[in-house]
């Protein structure tokens, strides 16, 4: 029942957006465009919501007609695609509702219009999908989808080079995952996922899992595959932005988690430790490329890079444990992964609709130019703030929950026997710690030079706050970071279902505890209670104002800075991005990205103005990607020539071939 | 009825640790004071100050914003709920599963993140300064921290204060090489934390040598008197953590009765006094800094925290 | 034996380990030579601990020469030498120290997976004892060739001593000859490098080693 109902939610969205490339010119297109995207996640929400809690009609299983003749279209809802559906709708109901608000504002809305209900279809379609084919294709169509949105804008300056970069990544992606379904489907060719699930072929598994990593990591934004996800996430409307960040690496990981824990079998204890290696690098690069930027979306972007890394880590531990035989500690890990999912689909999201606010207030998104915006848009400050703190794991918020899982699943690797395990596993906590402190960092910058100071130009100083709409989504998303921290034991057994099925055990009840406890392992182990923290930290500020105020003074008068006594009238000299992040850029970006800074000073008596040259080099795409273009470019320049032969060469050619193929044919025989 | 009992001793340490929180920074600069041959200032200076920044007038900036005025009382009652948190007298107060010593590092970071963005709110090229160097500083001490957790977690088999110092105390674990690594990692944690020489000058309001001084630079009247409470509870915090776990004996265990619970507040405030005073001794020994060998010193205690974890991970004999 | 002695005696060993890192991450040359004072000491102290335990008196001899000459004689010599030579007092690492201490992760990790599985007949404590004697040795040479300074390379050298000291009292004793031979080739090894120092220093105003490469045959 709720297979069919989900399905039939795709199929209107499916035809709002074709409806959408008819009427996109009408006035009232992006109020219906967006309200019945709103109606159709909210019902599929619920639906998937309703089945991953009641454990109802999990297992259902469709096939359609449509696709390849000898396979058809297999649709399947299991409890793990129930929580990705959960994830997906979520984000879309919010964006959905940011953008009855925000779309008024989109200039060309028959480049917008048509392609989000498509996006969203294909987003649930992935997730849904019970077989390679069907897989393969609805994920083209989400990146299709997805890139239609990112060239909405295509005349401003990078949107055609990231829309360009963005295909040619989602390419080699798909190609990858294609040929890790090949292999998983064997020499016999059984598509079906049923049929790979039965045949449990065992060779080249360590192909199909590195093959998954690059084809769904790419997706995702897994260091050195991350280079598009800044370039393209930034240059679509705000809210298709939040949907791919926030959501759409979620279905690249709900990928990742299918093939590799469900479809592949028992993992080897290498595979944890690669992937969870390449989650604690991805993590700690990601949060320091977000450090040295200034465009408070490639900012948002790179920290999707870094919490993409804090996902796969806890993936990684669950695949280690899985292998050694340890499923409560993979139960753990997996939890944790999954819980961030969740978690950061919700603050990313909202963090992006405030970038939203803020870019349709000021026009600009570079936060050199914004400043004491907390005056002027206070709501949209508030739910900014509350992201903010959220996103760099203080509690009593959501952040801080799934961030204590992972280190609980850290702490319990000490039984596990590879040596290798042994040493990597260490590192790999230290390197979290890291990108955890970092990411703090790096949102005191965001919100504090953007928000927070004097005015730094005129349309910072101008700005207005946005629409209901807008404020509402953000609000619904501010009221679940604090749920979530607070109520975290009803979402870890929501997800109960899920790591029984994928890592054969769960975490114990959690709902029984007292005051909202969570206890992950044993009481003697380790505890958190969210509500408890909240409660206490409430009433020690609470109890603390009371007194003051009652007691002593509560007096206040306004006046001047005290600035030391040297007032300075120009907000430019407040602190920039730039001049924030020196110390750690001196600290950390000398060594990671060659981070060289020159100031050229003119002489005494020249009035002209001081410059400062700070230098990166972004290290993956030196090494990597500038390389490989070279290489591709010469290449082709070399088979141009193929063009331009005579009749007689190409003759030749034809004739080279037959005789090629007939002689293997003679030696295989 | 023992329900409540609990609550109320628990209420009682977090009255006690408000309470002798002034008390401990009296006492270090009193003893500073001498060793450098000066009078000092009486031992209960800073409550008289306290009382007297409390009565005052705010004086806000212009364009202070309500984040200004509202994170002062958030800054104080998240290091309040993280130092009532750590055991003083007792061990296993009914409130210490709330929160482990990850929980504790945490909201310690809550309140650094508010007081880095009150830093950043008038506007001034001061509070830049104290801003941004405070997150480089806590951007390596907080991993260092939580290195020596995962090292101390690993030895006592559990992330809760109460157990770990309750496991210090038994025969298990004995005199090993991690423990030492994690001690030192600790205590240079503490001092950067608590911006002591040599990370930063806690007595000095010159720019070059400012880090916490500047963020707060703006602030006056109660806010100035909440954010001082604060920093004072937050070097308690240090030293109580320091003395659960490497100085356990003496320390209740909550149910022990009302006699235990004041022999063990007796040895808490010895425990205090002797760490004060070596503090003192240390900060006049030594010499302040360059802003940037802190993040070398501060890389050391990460390192130590890493080789200490590390050590445990190899040597397990499951 | 019981299991504090061990403790002790496993303890000092880390302790060294520890004064080797100290080693990499001083930047001064009175701290550096004080450090490496310390360091001696230790290995004096652990030395000592071991007669104790093994109850085998010649190695508290040893202990003793260790304390003597390296603690105190030796660290006196070379800060005389410094004033002597007006040498410049900061040490310029090759590397940022951050980095170089990374590296000195690195190798404990690289000799504790080394020694671990070789000895697996021996005793946990022993096998770590090993493990670490062979970490001081790598980062004595670590520290040899992250440092631009004669001075700093020569502490280097001596702390490589002391850990093949601490290897050889952790294994069950060693006769006295051998730690006399030892000691006395280290010896004259130091008075060879200070009077290179001294020349050096005398030719070129500094002893930093990059500015004798400028001077060898082959240059274009």
């Amino acid at each position: 029942m709720a297979l069919a109902g989900l399905l039939w939610c795709i199929a209107t969205l499916l035809g709002t957006a074709v409806a959408a490339i008819a009427m996109a010119r009408h006035r009232s297109a992006t109020t219906l465009v967006y309200g019945v995207a709103l109606c159709a996640c909210v019902i599929a929400l619920a639906m998937a919501g309703w089945s991953l809690l009641t454990l109802n009609s999990l297992g259902q299983a469709l096939t359609l007609p449509v696709g390849l003749p000898w396979l058809g279209a297999h649709f399947r809802i299991d409890a793990l695609a129930a929580f990705f559906l959960l994830v997906v709708n979520l984000g879309g109901a919010t964006a959905s509702l940011y953008g009855l608000g925000y779309g008024r504002h989109e200039e060309t809305p028959g480049r917008v219009l048509p392609f989000y209900p498509a996006f969203l279809a294909g987003m649930n379609l992935v997730v849904l999908a019970d077989d390679a084919f069907t897989f393969l294709f609805t994920w083209e169509f989400m990146s299709l989808a997805s890139w239609a949105l990112v060239m909405a804008h295509h005349r401003r300056p990078g949107n055609a080079t990231a829309g360009y970069i963005y295909l040619l990544m989602a390419g080699f992606g798909t190609l990858a995952l294609l040929l890790a379904f090949g292999l998983l489907a064997g020499p016999a060719g059984g598509y079906a996922f049923d049929a790979i699930r039965s045949a449990q072929t065992a060779s080249l598994a360590g192909a199909v899992l590195v093959l998954a990593l690059v084809g769904a990591g790419s997706k995702a934004g897994l260091v050195p595959l991350h280079v598009w996800l800044p370039l393209a996430h930034p240059a679509a409307p705000s809210h298709v932005s939040a949907l791919m960040s926030g959501v759409m690496t979620k279905v690249a990981v709900y990928g990742f988690v299918r093939i590799v824990f469900d479809l592949l079998g028992s993992p080897v204890w290498w595979w944890g430790g690669l992937v969870a290696l390449l989650g604690g690098v991805t993590a700690v690069m990601g949060v320091l490329y977000a450090l040295m930027e200034h465009d408070l979306k490639r900012l948002l972007a790179y920290h999707t890079v870094e919490n993409i890394g804090i996902i796969f880590i806890g993936l990684g531990l669950a695949l280690a444990f899985e292998a050694n035989e340890m499923p409560g500690a993979a139960a753990l890990g997996l939890t944790a992964a999954l819980f961030h999912v969740f978690n950061h689909s919700v603050f990313k999201s909202l963090l992006f609709f405030g970038a939203g606010a803020v870019l349709t207030a000021t026009g600009e998104r570079d936060m050199e130019r914004l400043g004491g915006l907390i005056h002027r848009m206070p709501f949209t400050a508030f739910a900014f703030l509350i992201g903010s703190a959220a996103i760099s794991a203080l509690p009593p918020f959501n952040g801080f929950v799934s961030e204590w899982l992972t280190f609980q699943a850290i702490l319990l690797s000490p039984a596990l026997p590879q040596w290798l395990l042994k040493f990597l596993i260490p590192a790999i906590g230290a390197l979290l710690a890291l990108s955890a402190a970092l990411a703090a960092a790096c949102f005191v910058k965001a919100f504090g030079v953007s928000f927070l100071g004097r005015p730094r130009t005129e349309v910072a100083r101008d700005a207005a706050e946005t629409d209901r709409w807008s404020l509402a989504s953000m609000f619904v998303l501010v009221a679940l970071c604090l749920l979530a921290g607070i109520l975290p034991g009803y979402f870890i057994d929501a997800l109960a279902p899920v790591s029984q099925a994928l890592a054969g055990a769960q975490l114990p009840r959690q709902e029984q505890l007292d005051w909202l406890t969570i206890v992950p392992i044993a009481q003697s182990r380790s505890s958190y209670s969210g509500l408890l923290l909240f409660l206490f930290i409430a009433m020690a500020a609470g109890v603390g104002a009371e007194v003051i105020h009652r007691w002593a003074s509560a007096a206040t008068r306004r006046s001047a800075p005290w600035d030391c006594g040297f007032p300075d009238a120009s907000p430019v000299t407040q602190y920039t991005a730039g001049s924030f992040s020196q110390p750690i850029r001196r600290v950390f970006g000398s060594v990671v990205f060659r981070a060289r800074e020159e100031v050229h000073i003119p002489p005494p008596g020249d009035a002209s103005a001081a410059r400062m040259h700070v230098r990166l080099h972004d290290v993956p795409w030196d090494v990597l990607y500038v390389p490989t273009a070279k290489l591709v470019n010469l290449a082709a320049d070399r088979l141009n020539k193929v063009q331009f032969m005579t009749i007689r060469a190409y003759l030749t050619l034809v004739f080279g071939a037959l005789v090629v193929l007939l002689a293997v044919l003679a030696v295989w025989q | 009825m023992a329900v409540a009992l609990d609550l109320t001793v628990q209420l009682g340490q977090m009255l006690i640790v408000l309470a002798l929180a002034p008390l401990l920074t009296g006492y270090v600069r009193k003893v500073k004071a001498r060793l450098l041959r000066r009078q000092g200032p009486p031992l209960l200076q800073p409550y008289r100050d306290l009382l007297r920044l409390v009565r005052k007038e705010v004086v806000l900036a212009q364009n202070a914003s309500w984040l200004f005025r509202v994170a002062p009382y958030l800054i104080f009652a998240t290091t309040w709920v993280a130092a009532a948190l750590v055991p003083t007298f007792a061990t296993g107060l009914i409130f210490s599963q709330a929160a482990d010593m990850i929980a504790i590092v945490a909201l310690l970071g809550s309140a650094r993140f508010m007081l880095a963005l009150a830093g950043l709110d008038v506007g001034t090229s001061f509070g830049g300064i104290g801003s941004s160097r405070e997150m480089m500083i806590a951007s390596l001490a907080e991993p260092a921290m939580l290195m020596v957790v995962f090292t101390l977690s690993l030895l006592a088999g559990s992330t809760q204060l109460s157990s770990i110092a309750a496991s210090m105390q038994g025969p298990g674990i004995g005199l090993r090489v991690s423990l030492a690594l994690a001690l030192v990692g600790l205590i240079m944690v503490a001092i950067a934390e608590n911006a002591r020489i040599p990370v930063d000058n806690p007595a000095t309001h010159l720019e070059l040598t400012m880090v916490h001084e500047a963020m707060i630079l703006e602030y006056s009247g109660r806010h100035l008197a909440l954010i001082e409470a604060a920093s004072f509870l937050k070097l308690l915090l240090y030293v109580s953590v320091i003395a659960c776990v490497f100085v356990p004996w003496g320390t209740a265990v909550s149910g022990q009765g009302l006699d235990a619970y004041v022999a063990g507040l007796g040895i808490y405030a010895a425990k205090l006094a002797a760490a004060g005073c070596m503090l003192a001794v240390f900060e006049t020994v030594i010499a302040k800094m360059r802003v940037f060998r802190v993040s070398d010193f501060l890389g050391a205690a990460l390192m130590l925290g890493f080789l200490a974890t590390l050590l445990l991970f190899v040597s397990r004999v499951t | 034996m019981d299991q504090l002695a061990l403790d002790v005696a496993h303890l000092l060993a880390g302790g060294l380990v520890l004064a080797s890192f100290m080693l990499l991450y001083q930047d001064r040359m009175t701290g550096l030579i004080n450090t490496f004072a310390l360091h001696a000491l230790v290995v004096s102290f652990s030395v000592a601990w071991q007669a104790y335990i093994q109850q085998a008196p010649h190695l508290y001899i040893t202990a003793a020469i260790a304390l003597i000459v390296k603690a105190l004689v030796i660290p006196l010599a070379l800060h005389r030498i410094i004033v002597r030579l007006d040498i410049h007092r900061t040490i310029e690492p090759v590397v940022g120290i951050g980095q170089t201490m990374l590296a000195g992760i690195g190798l404990v990790a690289l000799s504790v997976m080394v020694m671990l599985p070789i000895t697996a007949q021996a005793g946990t404590l022993a096998r770590e004892d090993l493990a670490f004697a062979l970490s001081v040795i790598l980062l004595g040479l670590l520290m040899m060739i992250s440092r631009r300074n004669a001075v700093s390379q020569v502490i280097g050298f001596m702390s490589i001593e002391n850990g093949l000291i601490l290897a050889a009292t952790g294994a069950k004793g060693m006769p006295l000859v051998v730690e006399i031979s030892v000691a006395f080739s280290i010896l004259i090894a130091l008075i060879v490098i200070g009077i290179f120092l001294f020349r050096i220093r005398e030719r070129f105003e500094t002893v930093d080693i990059h500015v004798l490469h400028e001077h060898r045959g082959e240059q274009p």
